[in-house]
């Protein structure tokens, strides 16, 4: 009975979606304040229907409920409960249901919350909302029903995919999720504008709380499925280049330019048809991204003809509403205003740079990830894009942007002094050049260059301190004058150096890691030792541990300094599932400060020996730690006053007014 | 070589070693037992199969994967380096044996010319555009500045009324 209730729900969804979608559009389109007032309690009511489905769904999951197809493939009874829950979005359909449930919550929160939005913008906003709700009911009802049934129910379950047995499922495609579903709203807020005609510095300030939201969930998310994929598959590595990864981070990169761009728009009144585009292209690449992992095409082109219709289906979704967006954009992009004028050589221009270099690394990957693809259809010429390519396309793109990241903030509006702001940044560049030379005189045998990339590093860290302490001024002032200032500052001011300082966390661990980190690929005897760095791992044998729903094969090591001292002990782990008759490897790691020792356990000899790889990674933990920085930023921005109070009320206009007129009796 | 192509040549090679630092991540799947016992060889070989796919696998080099065919190319690569191969050999010797698909990161050539030459076609058409725009709005606040004949017209026909009772 209850997936029935969730799939009637579903329908009944895209009955209400379809409502929403028509009815304020023609309300707003002829003023009628009747039909644009049916916006909000469609959308909440479909918010409503959504959640029960979605709700049926997981319910099914939870009771292990195996007449559900669904469940069946998926999900298994001797599961914790925590991945009982968390495997309703492990899989195509479930993902599915989960990504239309973050949808309906953004659109509802705007529909209740948006109290201040202008009637027609509200009603155009949550109309395009809908379309791309009702599209996503289809494309679930008719290509992919979680709620299937099987005739004969059978009585335990096929098991949830063994990698996706792990907290990181629970954490990494919601936040994704949201991340994505929070530029459809901007992409909504785009479309809306574009319908009216109309755009002001108003709209960037309604949009940018959504575009932080946004972008710091998709911030936390990319972070966390690198953490997982490198505590997961064993080998150590962080990012892969794997066309999955870039299909998340080409709307990260355009998310990260509409940041920025709107803060122009917002402040200026400039750039905004260009803001417009990057909203449209930002969710557009959501869209991309979401379907292309979905439809597994980038696994092969074969994939498509393996199910055609969700196929077709997909690709119809995206031509309809990319290629429906951008034509819409340049019909009507020429009707928007541009405003404030600004010198080369200003914020703005700064920001311009940014969105250049941003733009033109998303169309990299963009590019590196799609080409093969391309060229075998046309073609039939196999060729691979791998992260040799990336790495030489995508880095000297990178390498401009950090440069220029600690200028930005220090040049004024409309015309920026670069001398000026070049002098403030000479402090940072000089305790840059001291970590270069401190990091040559430290390393020993480490690659040539990385010390530069150490110093480009902390130069992006430097500078976003030099932004905070010119701004606070506090070698200037006495302290507690600065600390006063320091308070008194906007706390978008401190989100910005937040952010900035988080990419030069993340840096100096990617440097750290790649440059100076040690490995040891070998096989090792009960008692023997292995030196890695400064530390010497004793292997004291291997055990079998039971598990809920699979069998682990555990190492057990003694860490010692390499003095002597003991530190722990670490335990890699071979988990085998014998529902699938898959295993996993479970790497042990153990945090020394921001590095981290990582073992992994390969294949056992009939010796009793075992293969194992071990690595040190210097700095690595600061990979993660500096997405944590730039999500606690983006929050203190999203904190920001006036994105609180929300845009100028005509009503404070009206006593402005007043006030103004007062001198005149 | 003259002096001015060398330098450029090393400076060339130093940013692409730069780039590869700032954004590789050295992943390995290599067993014990492939390993050679000469650490230079054994390097070259690790450099080599870190741009070599394996075929069979979604996206992973030959030096990160499990798969069996993955264990045989690398074997196969060390086997060519003990022989005496250099690395344009080796990766000579893959690409006619499997074609250009074992290569992550293809080679120049007409197929693949506009897949490396986006990325500087990208920053190039960007500012070309910005250039072309600031222009425009430079030409746009001028004109606004300017009055058409028929706004003076307009103007001096006020300025004229106004001045009446």
């Amino acid at each position: 009975m209850i997936p029935e209730i969730g799939h009637y729900a579903l329908m009944l969804a895209l009955g209400l979606a379809l409502i929403q979608g028509t009815m304020p559009l023609i309300g707003a389109r002829t003023n009628d304040p009747v039909l644009m007032s049916m916006a909000v309690p469609t959308t909440l009511a479909h918010f409503a229907f959504v959640a029960i489905a979605f709700g049926a769904l997981a319910v099914s999951y939870v009771t292990s409920d195996f007449s559900v197809l669904n469940v069946y493939e998926n999900s298994n009874s001797a599961m914790p409960l925590i991945y009982r829950l968390t495997s309703v979005w492990g899989n195509h359909e479930g993902s599915m249901m989960l990504w239309v449930s973050i949808l309906a919550v953004s659109g509802a929160s705007v529909a209740a919350f948006g109290t201040n939005l202008p009637a027609t913008l509200k009603a155009y906003a949550l109309a395009v909302q809908a379309w791309i709700a009702a599209a996503f009911y289809l494309f679930i009802l008719v290509t992919s029903n979680p709620f299937v049934r099987i005739a004969q129910a059978p009585v335990e379950g096929q098991d949830l995919n063994p990698i996706l047995q792990d907290p990181g499922l629970a954490f990494h495609p919601p936040m994704l999720y949201l991340g994505y579903v929070g530029f459809s709203i901007v992409f909504s807020f785009a479309i809306a504008a574009l319908l009216e005609g109309h755009i002001d510095a108003a709209w960037a300030r309604w949009v940018r709380p959504w575009i932080l939201g946004a972008w710091m969930c998709l911030t936390l998310g990319i972070a966390g499925g690198s953490y997982w994929a490198y505590y997961e598959l064993g080998w150590g590595g962080f990012w892969f280049w794997d066309p999955v990864e870039n299909a998340s981070l080409m709307p990260w990169l355009a998310g990260t330019a509409l940041l920025h761009s709107a803060v122009v728009m917002e402040k200026r009144s400039a750039l905004k048809v260009w803001t417009i585009l990057l909203a449209i292209l930002t969710f557009s690449l959501s869209l991309i991204g979401t379907f292309l992992v979905r439809s597994g095409v980038l696994t092969s082109v074969h994939a498509f003809a393996t199910d055609p219709t969700r196929g077709i289906f997909i690709l119809a979704i995206l031509i309809i509403f990319i290629g429906g967006a951008l034509a819409l954009y340049a019909w009507r992009a020429p009707l928007l205003k541009q405003g404030g004028l600004f010198a080369p050589i200003s914020r703005e221009g700064a920001l311009v740079f940014n969105n250049l270099f941003l733009t033109a690394a998303c169309a990299t990957v963009f590019v590196g990830t799609l080409y093969p693809l391309a060229l075998e259809s046309l073609t039939g010429d196999k060729i691979s894009v791998g992260p040799p390519f990336f790495n030489s396309t995508f880095g000297p793109l990178f390498i401009p942007l950090t440069l220029m990241m600690p200028l930005g903030p220090l040049l004024g509006w409309k015309r920026g002094d670069l001398l000026g702001a070049a002098q403030r940044l000479l402090a940072a560049a000089m305790i840059a050049v001291v970590a270069i030379a401190a990091a040559f005189a430290l390393e020993h045998g480490g690659p040539v260059l990385a010390p530069f990339g150490v110093g480009i590093a902390i130069f992006v860290m430097a500078g976003a301190v030099t932004d905070i302490a010119e701004r606070t001024m506090i070698l200037r002032v006495p302290f507690g004058a600065a600390l006063r200032r320091a308070v008194g500052l906007p706390r978008s001011a401190w989100g910005t150096a937040f952010a900035h300082f988080g990419i030069g966390v993340t840096l100096l661990g990617i440097v750290g890691a790649t440059a100076w980190g040690s490995e040891r690929i070998l096989e090792v005897k009960p008692g023997g030792m292995i030196d890695i760095a400064h530390y010497r791992l004793t292997f004291d044998g291997v055990f079998t541990r039971p598990g809920p729903n699979y069998h682990d094969m555990v190492g057990h090591f003694t860490v010692r300094r390499a003095g002597g001292g003991l530190i722990g002990t670490m335990e890699p782990t071979r988990r085998t599932f014998p529902a699938r008759n898959e295993s996993t490897t479970e790497a042990a790691l153990m945090s020394r400060g921001p590095s981290q020792l990582y073992l992994s356990l390969g294949d056992p000899g009939a010796d009793g020996s075992v293969a194992v790889r071990v690595y040190y990674k210097p700095f690595v933990l600061m990979i993660w730690l500096g997405a944590v920085v730039m999500f606690f930023g983006g929050g203190l921005s999203l904190s920001d006053r006036r994105l609180r109070i929300g845009a100028p009320r005509p009503a404070r206009s009206r006593i402005a007014a007043a006030q103004a007129v007062q001198p005149a009796e | 070589m003259n002096a001015v192509t060398r330098i450029v040549k090393n400076a060339l090679q130093a940013a692409a070693v730069l780039v590869v630092l700032l954004t590789s991540s050295p992943l390995w799947a290599v067993e014990p037992d492939e390993m050679l016992s000469d650490p230079a060889l054994e390097a070259r070989a690790r450099a080599l199969s870190q741009d070599l796919r394996c075929m069979v696998c979604q996206n992973e080099s030959i030096d990160d994967s499990h798969a069996p065919l993955a264990h045989d190319l690398r074997v196969l690569v060390r086997e060519r380096i003990t022989a005496g191969d250099s690395d344009a050999q080796v990766i000579n010797f893959l690409v006619a044996r499997y074609g250009e698909f074992v290569l992550l990161k293809p080679r120049l050539s007409w197929h693949t010319a506009a897949l490396w030459g986006l990325p500087p076609a990208m920053v190039l058409f960007g500012i070309v555009i910005l250039v072309i725009a600031a222009r425009r709005r430079a030409d746009a606040s001028l004109a606004a500045a300017n009055l058409t004949a028929a706004e003076e017209a307009r103007v001096s026909e006020l300025l004229r009324s106004d001045g009446a009772p």
